[in-house]
């Protein structure tokens, strides 16, 4: 076998790799779709019950927080596409300096979402009959926080798990010369990662826009 | 042939534990998964047996009702989510998966043994919530009972199913890429076996409705620990709304036990009446169909829960419409066997057993699929016979025939002639005896998940549970002949049933990575009729 044709032949496994994994990714984000269309539906079901309550529990959510909190998630999509080109471009330096802001972009969302929960705890508004002071509050409040807390905090532990996921990779890309040969995993790591960003795109509007102006 | 390395078959690999606990085989990952799922089952069949032994006399003497209530819902809980889901997928499927398509493996061993890692620390946990005390919801969870008023392990149990339906979902995720991307060259899909659509089947249930599952149980154990009020009505929540949810999986679970089933007779039949399968693209397509017009039907289950009238009549229809598919798969069996040289080895006295079987549990399932009738028999023995016939008798006849078929091709060895066919027939007569007094039962009026009853009842009880340990002992069987045959049962050739199959063509058992070279494919599969 000459030289040409086993570097074809190792590109054609490269590309398969990168294609199994792509495909495997896709079939746990529609797998994943349907976990946050669970709470979705319950979302939706109760929003149709109690549109009142729901209204005046999205006021009571900190617009300019999680606006902020939108761009921060937004930003990191653009610093995890730039890493992945980067790589591809074996720019291992820029390429790991943009995953690096990645992580710290996905902390900062993760400490200003703690920052909302504990102003929510400072409120009196958390989960749970025992601890709740005020027991006749709103029913339809009560759900709407319920399932704020439930739906923000399954995505933090996504985003948790995809933190930890992109600490991994960092350290791994950092003890390799050539970050090149890594692009599979970074390219279908940047999938979740988007993912993740899109569910946020969905749960912004759903708990601090939907009946705020109304 | 020479004394290569890679030419070794996969049990004598390795023998520390490591070389099991640690591998990436596809083949010895089902190994593992088998003697788990036999743990469970054991486990499952022992709560039964309490079950039948209780319900021998009218009188609730034996354990309390709080016992009682315990007892039938663990026997649900394990045997649903510990024996059932995972047993043809993950053991076989696992095992024949890459084999019959040609593939060293699948396209992910490691995901693979962290999916088998993860099953059994949804075990644990399950296994935690029994030993201490264990739960009384019923396998269905219902709220705002489980979540609101149950005392018992209702948390330990609720993670364990969490946590073993993310193992269902990475099987299946595996499952579909590998028959995306590693079929052999000239493996069109028109040329893969039927195991394989079902399987391919069973894995998008696997990817599409557990998740549901999860995050319904996560709801439920969020509410029951925290009190937020999402299926409580006292908490201004809406129990219905669970049960929308729990049976949007729970139904099309019942096809990830039986597609798989049906996939594995269909290997076992037209190799035992040696002729082509009857209708291939139908068969195919009906695989799809039932586990697509599975994800509409989950409303049948709630015929009397106060969804509409209107949703009724529309899941009514849906659930009549499963039994075209359904009946194209057993008329077409039965087309395969017209006219064919019919040879009654034991996986073909299980297929028959099947077949039979799932008809009667596909038939009374358009009884309860009807909106009136189904009123009349809500919630008595006639539901608890109709889905133990398709489960039981659909699903368990389908893992044991699959198990007696491949066995020589798992192990290398054969299998002594006489107590398996005697077994299986065991089999088949202790579960008709045991649930087809069930429907008279219910069609009567017995409720079910009552631990005493009526006195005019109690012939047909302990019919059926004579016919329980007629069962037991059908089953206890291959325990002992099995495990000789491994130890010491005559060697076996590569084909022993001279079937077709790529699975066959290798070595028995099979060689660390499945073939020597990559097969090439060049004909329609079940060609039997051109090898007599
Ligand atoms: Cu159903």
């Amino acid at each position: 076998m000459t030289s040409s044709a086993s570097l074809e032949d190792s590109a054609l496994m490269a590309e398969n790799r990168k294609r199994t994994a792509e495909l495997g990714m896709w079939i746990f984000l529609a797998s994943e779709a349907l976990l946050f269309g669970g709470l979705f539906l319950a979302y939706f079901v109760y929003r149709y019950s109690f549109p009142q309550a729901f209204a005046a529990g999205v006021r009571e959510n900190d617009l300019i927080l999680g606006t902020i909190n939108t761009i921060i998630l937004m930003l990191s999509a653009l610093f995890m596409t730039l890493g992945i080109l980067a790589a591809e471009n074996d720019n291992k330096k820029s390429s790991l300096s943009c995953l690096i802001m990645t992580a710290f972009l996905g902390l900062t969302f993760l400490g200003i979402k703690s920052l909302e929960y504990s102003h929510k705890f400072q409120h009196h508004l958390y989960p749970g009959g025992v601890f709740m002071p005020e027991k006749n509050w709103p029913v339809g409040e009560r759900i709407f926080f319920g399932l704020y807390f439930v739906m923000t905090g399954v995505h933090a532990l996504h985003l948790l798990v995809g933190i930890g996921i992109l600490a991994w990779l960092i350290f791994v890309l950092s003890h390799k010369p050539r970050v090149r040969d890594s692009t599979v995993w970074l390219y279908t790591f940047g999938l979740y990662w988007h993912y993740i960003d899109l569910i946020w795109i969905f749960l912004f509007p759903s708990l601090y826009l939907l009946g705020r102006f109304g | 042939m020479n004394e290569h390395p890679d030419k070794e078959n996969y049990l004598m690999a390795g023998y520390g534990w490591r070389s099991w606990f640690l591998t990436t085989d596809h083949k010895r990952i089902a190994i593992l998964y088998m003697l788990s799922i036999t743990f469970f089952f054991a486990i499952g069949a022992f709560f039964a047996l309490l079950i039948r032994l209780e319900l021998l006399t009218p009188a609730g003497d034996f354990v309390s009702s709080a016992t009682y209530n315990r007892l039938f819902t663990m026997h649900g809980i394990i045997m649903v989510w510990f024996f059932l889901i995972p047993s043809i997928p993950s053991v076989l499927g696992n095992f024949l998966i890459p084999l019959m398509i040609g593939a060293d493996d699948l396209s992910f061993p490691r995901l693979n043994l962290a999916s088998w890692y993860i099953f059994m620390l949804g075990g644990i946990f399950t296994l935690i919530s029994i030993l201490f005390g264990g739960l009384d919801t019923g396998w269905t969870f219902y709220t705002p009972y489980s979540s609101s008023y149950a005392s018992g392990q209702v948390l330990n149990a609720g993670l364990g199913i969490i946590i073993s339906g993310f193992s269902s979902i990475l099987t299946g995720l595996n499952f579909i890429v590998t028959i995306h991307k590693k079929r052999a060259p000239g493996l069109t899909w028109g040329r893969l076996p039927l195991f394989i659509w079902a399987h391919y089947a069973t894995s998008l249930i696997f990817v599409l409705a557990t998740p549901v599952l999860a995050v319904t149980l996560l709801l439920m154990i969020v509410e029951r620990t925290l009190h937020i009020g999402i299926f409580d009505p006292s908490l201004g929540g809406d129990p219905v709304l669970f049960q929308h949810l729990f049976w949007f999986y729970s139904h099309p679970a019942v096809y990830i036990m039986i597609l798989p089933a049906m996939g594995v007779v269909s290997e076992i039949v037209p190799c035992f009446s040696r002729r082509k399968i009857f209708g291939y693209k139908m068969m195919a397509c009906a695989s799809l169909a039932i586990a697509t017009l599975g994800f509409l039907v989950w409303g049948h289950h709630m015929f009397v829960s106060g969804q509409s009238v209107y949703a009724g009549i529309i899941f009514s229809l849906f659930s009549f419409l499963v039994a075209i598919p359904s009946g194209i798969k057993v008329f077409n069996w039965v087309a395969t066997m017209f006219r064919g040289t019919i040879t009654f080895s034991t996986p073909m006295i299980y297929a028959f057993g099947f077949i039979g079987l799932f008809t009667i549990g596909g038939l009374t399932g358009l009884f309860l699929a009807a909106l009136g009738m189904d009123i009349h028999v809500q919630d008595t023995y006639f539901v608890v016979a109709h889905f133990h016939y398709i489960m039981v008798g659909g699903a368990i006849m389908g893992y044991l025939g699959g198990i007696h078929f491949w066995w020589p091709k798992i192990c290398g060895r054969l299998y002594p002639k006489g107590w398996p066919g005697l077994s299986a027939l065991l089999i088949f007569i202790g579960f008709n005896l045991t649930f087809f007094p069930q429907f008279l039962l219910g069609y009567m009026g017995m409720p079910r998940r009552y631990h005493f009853y009526p006195e005019e009842f109690q012939a047909l009880h302990v019919l059926s549970s004579a016919g329980a340990s007629i069962l037991g002992v059908g089953y206890i069987f291959p325990f002992f002949y099995l495990a000789w045959s491994f130890f010491r049962g005559p060697r076996a050739e590569p084909n022993p049933w001279r079937a077709t199959g790529l699975e066959w063509k290798t070595e028995s058992p099979p060689p660390v990575h499945n073939f020597d070279q990559t097969p090439i494919v060049t004909e329609d599969p079940y060609s039997y009729e051109e090898k007599p």
